[in-house]
């Protein structure tokens, strides 16, 4: 805790707490956290500079297991709570953990403005399909007949994909990742740290408890290669086996088709550009097992960043003292009396 | 009954106070006028205070009762501390300006009005059968009922206006004949439109004219001029301030004496969005101000505000701070410093947004969830409120807790003039950030005040992690122990009762400080019982008048100074909170004077209830 600060390179072990970490033995949030102090380690970050802000659920319990300053506020806030410390202080480097609900339940609406007001942070959502903390009830990622305590017979509630969700906010990152990918996973975060701006990445989680292997369709070994689609710049967006399948422009529906790269023409194959926006809200979109699921950087669009600007909204730039702003409406002097 | 309010004093033709109401369609720029008046009194001498009250639709249909637009202004030659409960001149622009304000015109009072105005079709709008200038409504007044619309018409004829431009200047005329009947100069007007309008001279020019022919008009008729007594003020720079701006100027004051970034943070909502308005525009003085998507993220981005160091405060009415509830124990729980100034308005629900109440003291007191207490304060007076903004940061930053500070629709609103403070004479508020990394324990606290360590981001070696679970008292980690968590609940009720030793100690007002009856009053109650205590001391009545700003901890010897009194009424605009809150403390004879209109208290309610209790004992 108390050695001297220096400049010197921080290891992964140097963002690791003495607070026993209590997640569920196997659970997916083990990995996240060993890839995040991993990251943290080799983009250079400053222990001091550094802020973790989380809501509450299983997955907001990660501050306490970063040493670097953090808050565990409350259901929903983080991104309220963190909005604010980048406008006391914009050069510090926030990373907002949130979970599924509460990211996109209670705390929806915060996650939407962050978003489109673009304030300089990394937002990780952990998606498990669940309320893990209050033990498994569904959650608005569930997907249709899920069954759970509060849904015995199956949730009729259409869920949201939080990357679209993201995009249609206005997101100029957006980013999926998977717990058990680890190298991947990385990768993506450092992509989202050096991203000038909001950086949004959903990290689909196995909740070991209440929703195991829900994500097996496109993460599980067997899978991967034949139900994920790996993005990566400049890329051809090709998967399967031997990269025997790819996407291409459909331009009668004004979307994505699936097709055998053997019989349709190679050369209409697309290529990943994470600048293009319908690119990426059609990549989002795709859903599993008609599509492979789409993970790694699917948007990556720096615009003008918030905490920059508020400072100047109002005024035209020049410093004024509390003072003269006050003597600047109207006033008038009453002189004393000469005795 | 009010022998002196607003009313002649015996020598000759010079009154001591006038108070003179404004309205008119919300369209005629009756805000504009009635702050001049309040203005061009000041450079006269006289100490005042004003009140608007605006319909509550932005933009209701012409001659509607629901469209109209009021002003008070109040100003004399004494110390003013209220609105006045009667109006010596009412001027009414259009028939339904007069028939929602006729009430407050004091019986032989003058009544003025546009004669041009009194349209069939407006007279209809208004409710009116017949013309109240015919049919003998207007009895018992002295009315002066001018074709005002004509007569602005012809004053700006000379000027390159449209009708419709030259109409839009009778607002002035009127004030003309108002300044004439009240002695008031026309020059700082004068200079004020031409400052307003120079990028329109033709548009200043011709307000100016209208001034100036009402002015003339006064004189020509012979209406009856009245000298205004005279006070002598206090030297120094003034200004016109309302609660609101003075709460603003004190929240970036206090930011200054904290050498601490304000960040302010807050959603729209009437009557508390001008605070944001104003804050807004300082933002070249280093105030950051942030429009939030809802109450429940301004509060939460002013907590990370001052989780970052800066002075996190946050601003709203009844349902919004209702939504703020959650967050203000997680600041609480996790011991930061936060402001949260609730402008009180009539509730619950939406209730009646653009008018006055003091019923949320219970929700300040007893609101958010767990045993989450917090240090309570109120403002009674535009100028108080610069006062107790600055005292609610200076408990928030030495004691690490969210204050909550009240204000409401009338305070927030009403102005009177104001000595501009020299800062630099303002005693800082010094709390600092604890920097060494060697003896950091984020819950370590200061024996004197129980505020914990705070340590900011961007300090070596002093990283930590908090939030809202319980914490171990002794090392701040996560805890779930019973004993542990006992002595936490201890820590901050103890911490906030702690407070009361740096709480100045309470004195009356008024009157001496034992007695028969104490009033005891809140918030914007100040005036109207500052002015019946004044009243009622000047006919020799034993009437003492303690007004409270610290509602929790409540001042040291609050206990011992309401106990030197047999009886204590409590005029609130609530059903009696804080009656009730003196009554659980175990003062027995505490009585509850409870008002529920929208409206403030007028004096003589307050001297009539004084008189009757006072009647009633056994004297
Ligand atoms: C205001 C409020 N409502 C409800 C809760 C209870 N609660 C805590 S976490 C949670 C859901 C968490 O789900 P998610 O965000 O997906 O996190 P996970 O536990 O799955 O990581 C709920 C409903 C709470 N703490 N606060
Ligand atoms: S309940 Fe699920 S999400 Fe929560 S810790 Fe256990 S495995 Fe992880
Ligand atoms: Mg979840």
């Amino acid at each position: 805790m108390n050695e001297q600060v220096t400049q010197a390179k921080l290891t992964a072990a140097d963002f690791a707490t003495d607070q026993e970490v209590r997640w569920c033995p196997g659970c997916g949030d083990y990995a996240i956290l060993k890839a995040v102090r991993t990251v943290l380690a080799e983009v250079g970050a400053r222990r001091e500079n550094t802020v973790f802000v989380s809501g509450i659920g299983c997955s907001s319990r990660f501050p306490y297991y970063i040493d670097t300053y953090g808050f565990h506020t409350i259901h929903g806030r983080a991104p309220a709570v963190a909005t604010g410390m980048l406008l006391a202080n914009p050069d510090l480097d926030v990373w907002i953990i949130t979970g599924d609900g509460d990211g996109l339940s209670i705390g929806g609406n915060h996650l939407l403005h962050i978003l489109r007001r673009n304030l300089n942070c990394q937002i990780l959502l952990f998606n498990n399909e669940t309320y893990g903390l209050t033990k498994g009830q569904y959650s608005p990622t569930s997907h249709l007949a899920t069954r759970s305590p509060s849904s015995p017979g199956g949730s009729i509630d259409n869920p949201v994909d939080p990357a679209s969700f993201a995009l249609g906010c206005g997101a100029r990152f957006v980013a999926r990742g998977v717990d058990t990918q680890i190298g991947q996973l990385t990768e993506v975060l450092k992509a989202a740290y050096h991203h000038e701006g909001a950086a949004f990445v959903e990290i689909f989680q196995n909740c070991i408890v209440f929703n195991e292997d829900v994500f097996d369709g496109f993460t599980a070994k067997s899978n991967v290669a034949e139900h994920q689609l790996q993005v990566e710049p400049g890329k051809p967006l090709v998967y399967g086996a031997d990269d025997s399948r790819g996407l291409v422009f459909d331009a009668a529906a004004l979307g994505l088709r699936t097709a055998e790269l053997g019989s349709d023409s190679e050369a209409d194959v697309l290529v990943h550009d994470p600048a293009n926006y319908n690119l990426a809200t059609a990549l989002a979109r795709m859903n599993n097992p008609e599509f492979p699921m789409a993970t790694g950087v699917l948007y990556d669009n720096p615009g003008p960043v918030y905490a920059a600007a508020a400072d100047q909204s109002g005024s035209d730039g020049n410093a004024r003292s509390l003072m003269d702003a006050m003597r600047a409406g109207f006033s008038w002097k009453v002189a004393g009396k000469e005795q | 009954m009010n022998i002196a309010e607003g009313s002649a004093s015996p020598e000759g033709n010079t009154v001591e106070t006038v108070v003179v109401r404004f309205a008119g369609d919300s369209g005629d720029g009756i805000q504009v006028i009635g702050s001049q008046l309040g203005l061009a009194s000041a450079m006269s001498e006289n100490d005042l205070g004003t009140f608007p009250e605006y319909p509550s639709e932005v933009r209701a249909p012409v001659g509607t009762t629901y469209g109209v637009s009021a002003y008070q202004v109040h100003f004399g030659g004494r110390p003013i501390k209220t609105i006045g409960d009667e109006a010596d001149m009412l001027v009414a622009l259009n028939p339904a300006a007069l028939t929602t304000n006729l009430d407050i015109l004091k019986k032989g009072g003058t009544v003025l009005v546009d004669a041009g105005t009194f349209s069939e079709r407006n007279l209809e709008k208004a409710g009116y059968k017949a013309s109240p200038l015919e049919d003998g409504t207007l009895d018992g007044y002295r009315v002066m009922a001018p074709d005002i619309s004509k007569l602005t018409l012809e004053s700006v004829a000379d000027l390159s206006l449209n009708r419709k431009a030259s109409l839009r200047c009778k607002n002035f005329w009127a004030l003309g004949l108002v300044y004439w009947m009240y002695g008031r100069d026309r020059q700082p007007t004068i200079a004020w439109l031409n400052r307003k309008f120079a990028g329109n001279p033709d548009v200043a020019k011709a307000n100016i004219a209208a001034l100036n022919a009402g002015h003339a008009y006064g004189e020509t008729v012979e209406a009856t001029a009245q000298e205004v007594a005279r006070i002598e003020p206090a030297p120094g720079i003034y200004s016109f301030v309302t609660g609101y701006e003075a709460l603003a100027w004190g929240l970036a004051t206090a930011a200054e004496l904290a050498n601490r970034k304000l960040v302010f943070s807050s959603y729209p909502i009437t009557p508390a969005s001008p605070l944001l308005h104003t804050l807004a525009r300082l933002s070249d003085t280093g105030v950051t101000t942030f429009q939030a998507e809802d109450e429940i993220a301004a509060t939460c981005a002013a907590i990370g505000a001052s989780f970052t160091g800066g002075l996190g405060v946050t601003s709203s009415s009844g349902p919004g701070i209702a939504l703020k509830q959650e967050a203000m124990s997680l600041a609480v729980s996790a011991e930061l410093p936060l402001i949260i100034v609730n402008t009180q308005r009539a509730g619950p629900s939406t209730g009646m947004p653009t008018k006055t109440e003091q019923s949320d003291l219970n929700q300040a007191l007893y609101g958010r969830h767990g045993e989450s207490p917090l240090a309570v304060l109120a403002a009674g007076s535009p100028a108080e409120c610069f006062e107790m903004a600055i005292e609610a940061a200076r408990i928030a930053l030495t004691y690490m807790t969210p204050v909550i500070l009240l204000s409401d629709g009338f305070v927030a609103n009403s102005s009177s003039p104001w000595i501009l403070p020299d800062i630099d004479a303002l005693p800082r508020i010094n709390v600092a950030n604890h920097t060494d990394a060697e003896s950091f324990n984020p819950f370590e606290r200061d024996p004197e005040t129980l505020a914990r360590s705070w340590a900011i981001p961007g300090t070596p070696g002093c990283e930590h992690r908090i939030g809202g679970i319980e914490k171990d008292y002794a090392t701040g980690h996560i805890s779930y122990e019973p004993e542990n968590h006992q002595k936490m609940t201890d820590v901050r009720s103890g911490k906030i009762a702690g407070i009361a030793k740096t709480i100045p100690p309470l004195e009356p007002d008024q009157g001496p400080p034992e007695g028969d009856l104490a009033i005891v009053g809140w918030g914007s109650t100040y005036g109207p019982i500052s002015r019946a205590v004044n009243n009622l001391r000047a006919r020799n009545y034993r009437v003492s008048h303690i007004h409270l700003r610290h509602l929790r901890p409540f001042a040291p010897n609050q206990d011992e100074l309401l106990a030197a009194f047999s009886y204590v009424l409590v005029p609130e605009m609530n059903t009696g909170q804080l009656a009730g809150l003196l009554r659980s403390e175990g003062f027995g004879n505490v009585e509850s004077l409870s008002k529920m209109t929208g409206r403030p208290f007028q004096v003589s309610e307050i001297e009539e209830a004084v008189l009757s209790r006072l009647e009633s004992s056994d004297e």
